[in-house]
């Protein structure tokens, strides 16, 4: 062997037993520095016969590019070991949980108001909204209901004066909408009404959702099948609706409309009274007397109208079994929503 | 309406179940609200004669009596009873040996004190009957031994309870009801026959109808020498029962029970008492009566009275007053039976607090054809069973006051087809004919025009659609068909330059604020605390005249009352952390021209927090929020219109926010001009304590309809050339608005700022106790070339000399 091939295999050793990059840079420097030993046999060729220099240059570089190889191969692999070591020791907790604040929700009310909102905006329901004190014409008389009729009594109205009362239902604003716009009209009108009515099953104040629609040739088949299908889009269920007579002054024909009970199917519970129907909505025909106050001319269009109660919907939707829970703010109860 | 169901089938006997029956009433708008059994069910319960009552050997209050129950046994049953009303000769209710009571109560032979009984005698209220018991029951002398209570009660037999809507007040009577079910079940109904009545009689009474345009029609007549001591039969103290009526006195009772047979409300009053002639007319202002129910009325000039020559009997078609009234004593009497227009009683009786079952039906419409039947029934109910003799009928009548489907040329326009254009259903001719004929309606067909007249009871139907609701009725809403609406589509706008009011909640609910819903109306005594009159600016707050209760009497005029409510029900419940907001019309009457003033309804955006500013965690240090905090959440609110520059929070004191940490908002509108939009502050320290809010509490409130507006973006060029960025830090009064400063260096005259940014706020005894020291970085950049340092420093310069000359600021050391 000669003395290029064990200054080769030496230098191969140190290689393999350096274990940091500092100690595979000395190496480096050791042979291949400026005073390093191959560096050294580079510099006995000019001392050589110049007809053996270019073989024995040739060998000499063999030499040092193995030992040049070797040293980069090593140090990449010990700038790995390194990376990675440093990595391992960089991990963290990823299941602890994100930092800063988190999302509150909507309220129940609002966010059933919401869905129903946007079930009815898709087939094209403009949202309209009006005053809650509302004068007596706007509650009742354009919608049919003179003083004295017995309905009145029926809305247990709360007044501030004879001619100006919270609003008893969100009709009005059809009223309203009906006298500043001309048909065809489909809107719904969401929003607070007031009744002077308060035991565990009525709150004083509670919501509703209104929509009525003003066209040429709208039928009360219209309805049936408007109704039917939010419904069933609302509960995400195939359920059974029906529809009963039924009479408010301000539609006629007049509807109830019931669904099979979302508690038990049908089948009959304390919820729906042992009937397996629930009742979910009012509905019927714009009665004319109606359009008549609102200068719609009733031989031109017809009118289909309905009227829901956002917390009976919210409570057959989320399960909730008590009404004032939903003015009570008590957080425990708002965040199961959020 | 509540009645038994035997009662009906007595007129109209459709081969249905209960069940089955219900239904359909309830499918053709009669709503079925219940259906019970008329007595909880019990068995072995059956007629006995007391024989004999010894007194207990053993025991004061006990008896022995021998009970005899006919061909059920042929010894007497000896029984032991503790009713002081048990006595030899009456008839009982005697359960027997393994009878079962309601309740599961099973009767077994027993020994009481050592003696012997072999069943129970019991009391109506053991039985479910009656809800006070005095005693056992005693039944009528002529009741069969033996026969089973059920029978003699006739308790087979169910209370079904409709829910009748208020046009259809011929429903309010058995009558009505019958007539109805006989049409939707298309079965046949047992005709009412008017009854022969012996008239002996010529008396009668004068009537002066002086107020014919509320009492078109007025019938009475004089029955005189009835028996005062004749008894309610057994059938009919039951079937008002089953209506939940008690019975009172064989005259009362027949009122009631022609009330609910045919729907005509009656009155009696004792012949002997009434001086004079009747005469209906309107009560003069003041005048007083007392009522059967012995209250005291003072009426005014709107209520109708049937009075006598010394004054008020009855309010009419509401009460009968004491005076005139019958009583146990009374033999000749004046039965009254009238048509008082819907409008006369309508809300009249609740005005007086009054709701009577003759009320419920005259305010809903009692037919103008009934009166003189219900007088004849009346008639020959009372001399049937307390007989006496009559004077003729007397019916005063006002055509011309009559309703209008009275008359005679009164009728409806109807065309077949309107039936398919509201409907959308193709029903034929001859099937709306029969339906129409059904409901008693006489046709007179002109081509495709028919004239409707609807029979007398009905006056709901004034309209041709009541007609097409009928037909839709008859046919069955269920069958009616079911279509897909088709309208042309458009699309609906969506004006950028205004904001959707709910990504206010939105952005609220994503900084961790749970949304509440508070009613509208609130305690004044509470709103009077936090929203004082000083912040009123003159308006007034707005009552009920009707509130529930004196804690929700008044219109709120701000959220914070709610919220506050909220928060302590929240706090009180052991939560620490609490952000709420809430979004709601608020209200407040402002003064103007018209005396009551201008009710003005303000849509606002409200929020509340107290505790730690993040839920408690492993990645933030526990911090209580703070004034800058909830600033923050506000001028997020804000950011989502209006660019930050357009609005101000200006130091002003609120009555109830700290007077050092409340800011008044104010926001540029698109003319430059400032108005304030809202407040916001820290929950003043002495109103947190008269409240038991127990931490810091910050609050904020906003008015919707001044936040919505936002700009359409512009586009500006981009500067090539690089930003520079100095900071500066400078010594001010501790007075000094930072805002203010703010506005100085972007107002300094240069173009070239386009950002400031104060970074650092710094007191201490290095600078003056008056002073601070605030760090501010300017970021300085020209749209057309790269600025040199000779630039950046004139411009700095410049600024620092404004900066001094405006606000006094020095350089810092």
């Amino acid at each position: 062997m000669s003395d290029l091939d064990q200054l080769v295999s030496q230098a191969t050793e140190q290689i393999n037993q350096s274990t940091s990059i500092d100690a595979i840079e000395q190496v480096r420097i050791d042979y291949l520095g400026k005073k390093g030993l191959i560096t050294a046999q580079m510099k006995t060729l000019g001392q050589l016969d110049p007809k053996d220099r270019a073989a024995m240059g040739q060998v000499i570089n063999q030499a040092k590019q193995t030992i040049q190889s070797q040293i980069q191969e090593k140090k990449e692999q010990l700038q790995t070991a390194v990376l990675n070591a440093k990595l391992a020791s960089e991990t963290i907790d990823v299941s602890l949980p994100g930092r800063g604040s988190k999302n509150a929700g909507l309220h129940p009310v609002t966010r059933t108001l919401q869905r129903i909102e946007k079930l009815f905006a898709d087939m094209g329901f403009a949202v309209k909204t009006g005053p809650e004190i509302e004068d007596d014409y706007h509650n009742f008389e354009a919608l049919n209901i003179p003083e004295s009729h017995p309905a009145r009594a029926m809305h247990d109205t709360f007044y501030f004066d004879p001619h100006t009362v919270l609003r008893t239902h969100t009709s009005p604003v059809q009223v309203r909408t009906m006298e500043n716009e001309k048909p065809p009209l489909r809107i719904i009108a969401p929003g607070r009404v007031y009744r002077c009515d308060s035991d565990l099953t009525h709150t004083p104040m509670f919501h509703q959702v209104e929509g009525l629609m003003v066209d040429k040739n709208v039928s009360f088949a219209d309805l049936k099948g408007l109704l039917d299908e939010f419904l069933r889009l609302f509960f995400e269920r195939d359920l059974k609706v029906r529809f009963r007579p039924s009479y408010f002054p301000f539609t006629e024909p007049s509807a109830e409309t019931d669904i099979e009970c979302v508690m038990c199917q049908g089948k009959g519970c304390r919820v729906c009274s042992h009937t397996g129907w629930l009742e979910v909505l009012g509905c019927g025909m714009v009665h004319p007397e109606v359009f008549r106050h609102s200068g719609i001319d009733a031989n031109e269009y017809t009118g289909l109208a309905f009227g829901m109660g956002v917390e009976r919907l919210a409570m057959l939707r989320y399960g909730i079994n008590d009404l004032r829970l939903f003015y009570e703010n008590d957080m425990r109860f708002l965040k199961q929503f959020a | 309406m509540r009645f038994s169901e035997n009662w009906l089938r007595e007129s109209v006997n459709p081969d249905l179940s209960t069940e089955e029956l219900c239904h359909q009433l309830t499918m053709a708008g009669l709503e079925v609200d219940a259906v019970e059994p008329v007595a909880p069910e019990h068995t072995g319960v059956v007629i006995g004669e007391i024989l004999t009552a010894e007194k207990h050997p053993d025991a004061d209050k006990l008896q022995v009596c021998q009970v005899n129950v006919g061909e059920l046994s042929a010894e007497p049953l000896q029984i032991v009873c503790g009713a002081p009303n048990a006595r030899p000769g009456i008839k009982v209710a005697c359960a027997m040996i393994k009878a079962v009571l309601p309740g599961n109560f099973k009767i077994k032979k027993s020994k009481l004190r050592g003696v012997e009984s072999q069943g129970m005698l019991c009391s109506a209220k053991e039985l479910g009957l009656s809800d006070d018991s005095d005693g056992i029951m005693e039944l009528a002398e002529n009741a069969q031994l033996g026969m089973t209570l059920v029978d003699y009660y006739q308790l087979n037999d169910n209370c079904i309870e409709l829910g009748i809507t208020p046009n259809r007040s011929d429903c309010l009577s058995l009558e009505g009801i019958a007539r109805e079910t006989a049409v939707i079940t298309n079965s046949s109904l047992k005709q009412w026959q008017l009854p022969e009545i012996k008239q002996i009689l010529n008396d009668q009474m004068d009537i002066d109808l002086q107020a014919p345009e509320y009492c078109p029609v007025y019938a009475s007549r004089i029955i005189q020498g009835i028996n005062t001591e004749a008894k309610t039969p057994l059938w009919m103290v039951e079937k008002l029962r089953r209506s939940d009526i008690r019975s009172i006195s064989l005259m009362v009772d027949i009122t009631n029970y022609v009330l609910l047979e045919i729907g005509q409300p009656m009155h009696a009053f004792d012949r002997d008492e009434i001086k004079g002639k009747i005469i209906i007319r309107l009560a003069s202002s003041g005048e007083k009566i007392t009522l059967l129910d012995n209250q005291e009325m003072i009426l005014s000039d709107e209520n109708l009275i049937i009075a006598d020559e010394h004054g008020p009997l009855a309010l009419a078609g509401i009460m009968g007053g004491l005076r005139g009234s019958v009583t146990d004593k009374t033999k000749n009497i004046v039965l009254e039976s009238a048509y008082f227009t819907p409008e006369l009683i309508a809300g009249k009786a609740r005005q007086l607090g009054l709701h009577t079952d003759s009320s419920h039906r005259f305010e809903r419409g009692v037919s103008p054809a009934l009166q003189q039947r219900a007088i004849e029934r009346a008639t020959d109910l009372i001399m049937s069973f307390a007989g006496g003799d009559c004077g003729p009928c007397v019916k005063k009548e006002s055509q011309q006051h009559m309703p209008v489907q009275m008359k005679d040329d009164f009728a409806i326009s109807f065309k077949p087809d309107s039936v398919k254009n509201l409907l959308g259903v193709d029903i034929e001719d001859n099937v709306v004919e029969a339906m129409f004929s059904a409901l008693e309606m006489n046709i007179t067909k002109n081509g495709s025009n028919w004239l409707v007249k609807p029979p007398a009871f009905r006056f709901d139907i004034q309209f041709e659609v009541d007609l097409i609701e009928e037909v839709a009725r008859l046919y069955g809403y269920d069958n009616l068909p079911v279509s897909q609406l088709y309208a042309p589509i458009h699309m609906q706008a969506r004006p950028e330059e205004v904001i959707d009011e709910h990504d206010l909640s939105l952005c609220l609910v994503s900084r961790d604020y749970q949304e509440v819903i508070n009613y509208s109306f609130v305690d004044p005594k509470l709103q009077q605390k936090i929203q004082p009159d000083e912040v009123l600016a003159g308006a007034e707050r707005i009552d009920l005249n009707n509130p529930i209760s004196e804690d929700l009497s008044q219109m709120r005029t701000s959220l914070w009352q709610g919220l506050i409510k909220s928060l302590l029900h929240n706090q009180n419940r052991q939560q620490l952390r609490i952000r709420l907001f809430e979004t709601g019309v608020c209200f407040i009457r402002e003064p103007s021209s018209k005396d009551k003033g201008d009710i003005k309804q303000k849509n606002k955006i409200a929020g509340i927090c107290c505790g730690s500013v993040f839920a408690e965690q492993w990645g933030e240090d526990k911090r209580a929020v703070d004034f800058f905090d909830v600033k923050s959440d506000v001028e997020a609110l804000l950011n989502l219109g209006a660019k930050s520059g357009q609005f101000n929070f200006v130091a002003e004191k609120h009555p109830s926010l700290h007077p050092g940490q409340s800011a008044r908002i104010y926001l540029k509108d698109a003319l430059s001009e400032e108005r304030a939009i809202g407040w916001i502050g820290t929950l003043h320290p002495e109103l947190a304590k008269q409240l038991k809010v127990k931490q810091s509490t910050y609050l904020f409130e906003l008015s919707v309809d001044d936040i919505l507006g936002a700009e359409l973006p512009k586009f500006t060029p981009l500067s090539k050339y690089p930003e520079i960025r100095r900071d500066i830090a400078i010594v001010v009064d501790k007075s000094c608005v930072s805002d203010d400063l703010i506005k100085t260096i972007t107002d300094s005259g240069s173009n070239c700022v386009i950002d400031v940014l104060l970074f650092d706020t710094y007191t201490s005894e290095a600078i003056a106790d008056d002073k601070k020291s605030l760090a501010i970085g300017i970021t300085l950049q020209d749209a057309t070339k790269t600025l040199v340092d000779e630039e950046v420093d004139k411009i700095i310069d410049d600024i620092l000399k404004v900066l001094e000359s405006k606000h006094g600021a020095t350089l810092r050391d």
